[in-house]
């Protein structure tokens, strides 16, 4: 079926209204948007946990909550962040809706696997909330044998099940959006002719389904041996605890690139739209998400460089931590180069992809500080290192996904926000994070070691305005909930392309029919199409 | 097969989402390939546990290798790697539409696979038997060198076999739908590329276990 009839005013979200129908749709804009409601509930439940940490550590001394709770509260800010709310969130929200718009496709390859990978989701969530309502975990969201394995008194085991049972969801979720990329192009798109958040999103679902399996083993091994005793890790069998951290880092490593890249699209959408400016330099940006892929599988050993891992290892990695910035360095430089000459304007979602670029870039300096084996063993285990992937996940990843919402929120909504409050809330979000995270590179600096609960007075300042901060950015963060919700209401309706953007999305209505486009399209000229009277730029694209 | 009715066969066999039926096989074959690579990731991290252990303890591992059933083991790969074959004989008739020969091969596909299930098993139960299953409550006792390395290698042993028969019994439950599809005489222009998409599943857990015999069983074979 290449032709449906459309009703006048019928489309995705009007087409039927039951619950049953929302719950059981395979139309991967209506799975995400379930995947939307189930990670704002986890965000907000790993912000709690943030918002108690920030609170209690204001004051040196343990006075909130005890020390056990204390390790339980990071432990789940950890868990919840990493794989339930910042490793799924583009990909399966925007992901999900946007990448079978941007290629012209009805829907993924596999809807009904789609709508599987999100029950899977909630299981693991589930026993993720278990986990909280009986007492929490306490040994940090990389679980650290032997500690998690043999002496933890908390519930390791049902906290790694969660863990386990989201990694499925992951690894579906990338297996469909591989195959979509590959099978399900409208006629004319070429590889070279896909948006870069088609490309980024490719590169995410490479990464998830082959580092995945791996967190999957080595968190099976950890259950195993507290629950049968079988002791892969346990020194007095001559195993090693260690063999563990290059297990959960060979996985982890590459998880932080699957948080980023997916970001990286986002940004490089948004900048070209509000810069009128094709991207600059097309091919070595979709070169470099496939270079970071690929690197970041091969430099997990930058996080043990104080583990006891030989010195040689330690002069390897670190040299291939190094060669892993030079990608990401790349695409600031090209959104940086984007920008200049154009016409450049500042709604909301330009904001936070400007703020991304710039706290990234931050973010990814200070890494190459961490990669440095002589500067890690100073500051490894300290704030700098918290500061640092903040920067990245936070000032970085959560900017971009805020950016990605605005952008196309007239497009999965067919509403238009008010635009006064989000670029306030981007304002908030800005300061607040700064605030919140420049602190903890200067205590990281002079010492003050991550997941203390108490701490030395003299870092009490730092501490201090951390907090501040963290009251701000959490009212940056609750602000959209507010105009989003109201705009769903009364906010105007959308246009097809209220940005006048380039990409297939924009060529339907907001928002979309159920079947996407009315007809299939053809695509003749490349993804970006802001900078008609530059030739030089267009015959890079238009290939 | 009268034109109308083949064009109906293949509407019916196309899912809403694809334009046309080699799309759909394509994409559904593209998506196995991927999910067997996320299974060697998962596999590769013990055996990734395998090496490091094995090149740390060496004389242990070589000594408890000699504790294996290598005749049950020996046993296990030929029927094993005959399913395979009959299981490639299966996707052969599905491509043929040779219905008898589908049914034949994989009711022998699923005959086998059972057959080393059962081997194992009792292999398993042998192990116990002998004191060699390191799990709390049951004895484990190693004569010779360094008991607690050899129960490293039994740990992994155990592991990794069980993990292998569980993806093992899965295959068995994936052919067993394909024989009661090829019985239900489902659409073959469909049958014909699903049948090799198990098969893809069928072959990497033969493949994983032609890593696990000699892992194993071969270290010490004159042992």
């Amino acid at each position: 079926m290449s032709s449906v009839i459309i009703e006048e005013g019928r489309n995705y979200l009007n087409a039927s209204a039951s619950l049953k129908s929302w719950l059981l749709s395979t139309d991967h804009k209506r799975v995400a948007w379930l995947y939307m409601a189930s990670l704002t509930f986890f965000f907000f439940m790993g912000g709690a946990a943030a918002v108690l940490i920030r609170w209690e550590l204001i004051t040196p001394a343990a006075d909130l909550v005890r020390h056990d709770i204390y390790n339980r509260l990071f432990s789940l800010h950890g868990i919840i962040m990493v794989w339930f709310f910042l490793v799924p969130s583009i990909p399966t929200t925007l992901g999900n809706f946007l990448l079978p718009l941007m290629i012209g496709a009805k829907d993924l390859a596999f809807p009904r696997l789609n709508l599987l990978s999100w029950y899977i989701y909630t299981l693991g969530g589930i026993f993720t909330l278990l986990t909280v309502l009986l007492g929490g975990v306490d040994t940090g969201w990389t679980f650290y044998t032997p500690f998690s394995s043999m002496f933890s008194n908390s519930y390791v085991v049902l906290a790694v099940t969660g863990v386990f049972i989201v990694g499925f969801s992951s690894v579906l979720t990338g297996i469909n959006f591989i195959v979509t990329v590959h099978k399900m192009r409208a006629p004319g798109l070429h590889w070279f002719r896909l948006p870069l958040f088609v490309w980024a999103s490719y590169a995410t679902s490479i990464i998830m389904v082959l580092a995945t399996p791996v967190l999957s083993t080595a968190l099976l091994l950890v259950a195993l041996e507290r629950l049968l005793g079988i002791g892969f890790f346990d020194p007095d069998l001559g195993g090693d605890p260690l063999l563990f951290q290059h297990l959960f880092w060979f996985y982890s490593h590459p998880a932080v690139y699957i948080m980023i890249l997916p970001g990286m699209g986002v940004v490089s959408e948004i900048i070209t739209c509000f810069a009128r400016r094709n991207i600059f330099g097309y091919s070595f940006m979709a070169g470099s998400i496939l270079a970071i892929a690929i690197l970041g599988f091969l430099v997990w050993g930058h996080h043990m460089f104080v583990s006891g891992q030989s010195a040689y290892a330690g002069l390897i990695f670190s040299f291939l931590s190094f060669m892993v910035a030079v990608p990401s360095a790349i695409k600031v430089f090209n959104w940086t180069a984007t920008l200049y000459r154009g016409s450049i304007s500042f709604e909301a979602s330009m904001l936070y992809a400007l703020g991304f670029v710039g706290l990234f870039t931050m973010g990814g300096l200070t890494g190459l500080f961490l990669a440095s084996v002589a500067v890690d063993v100073h500051v490894h285990d300290t704030y700098f290192v918290v500061a640092h992937f903040h920067f990245i996940m936070v000032g970085g990843m959560v900017t971009a996904y805020l950016g990605g919402l605005h952008f196309w929120w007239p497009k999965i909504t067919g509403r238009m926000y008010h635009e006064f409050w989000a670029r306030m809330a981007a304002i908030l979000v800005f300061f607040g994070f700064i605030l919140t995270f420049f602190p903890q590179y200067m205590m990281g600096w002079l010492g003050m070691p991550r997941r203390y609960h108490t701490y030395a007075e003299e870092y009490q300042i730092f501490h201090v305005l951390s907090s501040a901060g963290a009251t701000i950015l959490a009212a940056g963060y609750l602000l959209p909930l507010i105009y989003f919700a109201w705009s769903l209401r009364y906010g105007h309706d959308a246009p097809p392309n209220p940005w006048r953007a380039s990409g297939l999305e924009w060529q339907t209505s907001s928002p979309p029919p159920v079947h996407n486009f009315t007809q299939t399209p053809v695509v003749t000229h490349g993804p970006y199409n802001y900078d008609p009277r530059n030739e030089g730029q267009r015959r890079v694209t238009d290939l | 097969m009268s034109p109308t009715s083949s064009d109906s066969t293949a509407r019916q066999a196309l899912r809403e989402q694809f334009v046309h039926l080699e799309q759909q096989r394509e994409a559904d074959t593209l998506g196995m390939w991927i999910f067997l690579a996320t299974e060697v990731l998962l596999f590769g991290a013990l055996l990734a546990c395998y090496t490091v252990y094995r090149l740390a303890f060496a004389a242990a591992f070589e000594a408890a290798s000699a504790h294996m059933h290598l005749w049950l083991g020996t046993l296990n790969t030929v029927l094993l790697m005959t399913s395979s074959l009959t299981m490639a004989l299966g996707v052969l008739a599905a491509r043929a539409r040779a219905r008898g020969y589908i049914l034949l091969m994989l009711v022998l596909t699923i005959g086998l696979g059972t057959a080393f299930l059962g081997i194992k098993f009792y292999e398993w139960y042998l192990e116990y038997s002998e004191r060699l299953v390191p799990l709390p409550g049951l004895e484990f006792t190693f004569e010779g060198v360094n008991p607690e390395h050899a129960q490293l290698f039994f740990n992994l042993y155990f592991t990794m076999t069980g993990l292998h028969a569980l993806h093992l019994l899965v295959g068995i439950m994936i052919v067993l739908v394909m024989l009661i599809l090829t019985w239900r005489r489902y659409n073959p222009l469909l049958l014909e590329y699903k049948v090799e998409i198990a098969g893809l599943y069928w072959h990497l857990v033969d493949v994983i276990w032609m890593f696990l015999f000699p892992l194993f069983y071969l270290v010490n074979p004159r042992g």
